[in-house]
């Protein structure tokens, strides 16, 4: 098995008519993904790519039986289509939008409190099992059916990681970007508590980056809750202080959020920290073969 | 993006936030004009976008307009060093010339969003004037602490609950819980991510202003606000930095000689990483986006090359997707077209990863490929080295 999204998925796509949102409905759906139900305020009633087109989430929902929603809307409504999703209880939604704005986000975020729904994001690639399917940008053809689980704030960091998993022979389950904003929907330790949870999981890759201090509740959880092997690495040794990295939550400030405090926390966690963003894989062999 | 103390001030006392009477100021003569119209004595405020003025002599007492004209006359043009403006400091060209105040006491106020928490948050200490952060790792109880829940805003009961637990009593009580308030309305209405006011006082006749302010504005929000746009300060901005924003690219300029060409925010600081453990040292963080068309590669060479520090350039770029034939003809294109003289060595990975790797090796241009970052890197770092031993 794998965490959050299978063969068994019937995913819809909000956004659908964008440009952003047919391509990689079209690529979800050739790497295997149901893709069952597009929506486009005002253009329900037409179809993209044989997927049928809805004015509401809700309507989707209805209609096909979408338990999975892929947020690709512009920012102005992308908090807007996030609670949307929620309020048709979708269980996974998947919001890849960059640059939301906060105040929306809060409000989004407040929504979500009280509803079933999970959501993973903003700003980020969204997921993949590997061989099942996908819900995001992850590329489909540089993962393997295998035994890792990766989660990540970063986008092609993650690709980096998943490809060294992949060359490496050892593959993946499920691959999740949780994004690199300051607000977002799954944290690192949801993602920790899945991955314990699923028996085809055999170790963990935990890729974080300069600022906050999620890998240090990170690190705090694992070291209570996490039997299976982790290998952590965090992005931005080099960056100078009070400088924001890309990411809106990439910054050190204050002398909080630093590279050397998170992996100082994962490493007396028991994490298996890497300097070096080429070795990730090379220590996940090494953990699970010894 | 950031703003100045004058403009927080003025967006601040737009929502009601009582704030001294103060005019910002561009020359000396300015300056004394202003001074004269105040009155007594006034205060001259270095206006830049960094913190800890006062201790660099930004902040300074003036007695009568003619004193506040040569201070000015000494603070505008000067290099302002700061804690927060690093070892190089800010060129000051814009004043603030306030008016002197009898202050009681200095409290702090700020406001801002809470990760964790994911609310946002008003706190206030009775140790205003002095570096929260300090405050809040040496005496975490002296800062008071509201999650405000979004809809129902920060309710008039929690702000007369925050300005007692500072101490506040009566008349400043009442009005410190107005202000804070006015503050969570300018928040709200102008999609801000930071408002601090530290110092707020209590002056001798009890009345409560804020007599610094510091305002951050959410980038992602500017959309909605269009007159805020008018605020942006350049002066205040690396000139390649504010070029590469203009074209979608992602730059921070650094100190060192390997000029980094990355897509994605996460893979290009983990490549100023390798670089550096490899013995290098990256000269600019740079994510080109998620697609790093030929015309972004073309861009980005430009900015690359206008720091004359970079000695080699390195492409590291994860396409996945995106085809490697195609970026390889943008960066033979570029190379060719902008006369790059630096070796560029270049990682990528994506469909048709070989044929890119042809191409690059046949244009007779001067590349170096390789197979993996850590690769890159060791190749970017023994070119720089061998550059700069001539």
């Amino acid at each position: 098995m794998a965490v959050l999204l299978t063969r068994d998925t019937r995913l819809l796509v909000q956004g659908i008519t964008g440009r952003e949102g047919s391509f990689h409905a079209r690529q979800a759906a050739e790497y295997g993904t149901q893709v069952v139900a597009g929506v486009t305020p005002g253009r329900g009633g037409g179809a993209q790519n044989g997927v049928p087109i809805f004015d509401t989430v809700a309507e989707a929902v209805r209609e096909t039986g979408a338990n999975a929603s892929v947020v690709f809307v512009p920012p102005p409504v992308a908090a807007d289509a996030v609670m949307e999703a929620a309020d048709a209880e979708v269980a996974l939604i998947v919001c890849i939008t960059e640059g939301i704005p906060t105040l929306d986000m809060i409000r989004a975020l407040e929504f979500l409190r009280s509803r079933q729904s999970r959501l993973i994001g903003p700003n980020c690639p969204g997921l993949i099992s590997a061989g099942q399917g996908k819900a995001g940008i992850i590329p489909g053809h540089i993962c393997l059916e295998g035994r890792v689980g990766v989660v990540s704030k970063s986008g092609t960091l993650t690709y980096e990681a998943i490809y060294q998993l992949t060359q490496l022979g050892l593959g993946q389950t499920t691959c999740i970007g949780i994004g690199g904003d300051p607000l977002i929907g799954t944290s690192f330790i949801d993602a920790l508590e899945l991955f314990e949870a699923d028996d085809e999981t055999e170790a963990v890759v935990l890729i974080g980056e300069i600022g906050g201090h999620a890998e240090e509740d990170a690190a705090a959880y694992i070291k209570e809750q996490i039997q299976k092997p982790v290998v952590g690495f965090i992005a931005g040794q080099s960056a100078p202080p009070g400088r924001r990295m890309g990411h809106a939550g990439a910054i050190i400030s204050g002398g909080q959020g630093t590279a050397d405090s998170k992996m100082v926390a994962l490493s007396a966690a028991g994490v298996e920290v890497v300097q070096s963003p080429a070795e990730i894989g090379e220590a996940v062999a090494k953990r699970l073969s010894a | 993006m950031k703003i100045h103390e004058y403009q927080a001030k003025a967006l601040l006392a737009e929502h009601g936030v009582p704030v001294p009477r103060s005019e910002p100021v561009f020359s000396v003569a300015e300056a004394k004009g202003a001074a004269k119209r105040l009155g007594g004595r006034v205060v001259v405020k270095a206006q830049i976008h960094a913190g800890g003025r006062g201790k660099g002599g930004g902040v300074r007492l003036a007695d009568d307009a003619l004193t506040a004209a040569a201070t000015a006359d000494q603070i505008l043009g000067m290099t302002l060093v700061t804690p927060q403006t690093g070892p190089n400091g800010r060129v000051v060209s814009r004043l603030l010339i306030e008016e002197g105040l009898d202050i009681a006491s200095e409290l702090y106020l700020g406001l801002l969003i809470d990760r964790a928490n994911q609310r946002p948050v008003l706190m206030a200490s009775a140790a205003g004037g002095m570096d929260i952060e300090q405050v809040a790792a040496e005496t975490p109880d002296q800062i008071h602490r509201i999650s405000i829940a979004p809809g129902l805003g920060l309710a008039p009961f929690q702000a007369r609950q925050l300005a007692a637990a500072v101490g506040l009593r009566g008349k400043p009580a009442a009005l410190a819980a107005a202000l804070m308030l006015r503050v969570w309305q300018a928040f709200v209405a102008r999609d801000a991510s930071l408002v601090e006011i530290n110092p707020l006082v209590v002056t001798a006749d009890e009345e409560v202003l804020a007599l610094d302010a510091k305002v951050t504005l959410d980038d992602n929000a500017l959309f909605r606000h269009p007159d805020l746009r008018d605020l942006r300060d350049l002066n205040e901005e690396d000139a390649l930095e504010i070029e590469a924003s203009k074209h979608s690219l992602s730059y921070i300029r650094l100190d060192g000689s390997i000029g980094c060409m990355v897509n994605g925010a996460g893979l290009a600081m983990a490549t100023m990483d390798i670089i550096k453990l490899s013995g290098g040292e990256p000269a600019n963080f740079l994510d080109v986006g998620g697609g790093a068309n030929a015309e972004q590669i073309r861009n980005a060479f430009r900015i690359l090359l206008s720091d004359d520090k970079v000695r080699v350039v390195l492409i590291n770029i994860f396409g996945g997707i995106l085809r490697c034939d195609v970026l390889a003809e943008g960066v033979i294109t570029a190379v060719t077209d902008l006369g790059v003289e630096v070796p560029v060595v270049i990682r990528m990975e994506g469909t048709n990863v070989e044929e890119g790797k042809r191409m690059l090796r046949e244009s007779r241009l001067n590349f170096t490929t390789a197979d993996s970052m850590g690769e890159g890197a060791q190749h970017a770092v023994r070119l720089s080295g061998e550059e700069a031993g001539r």
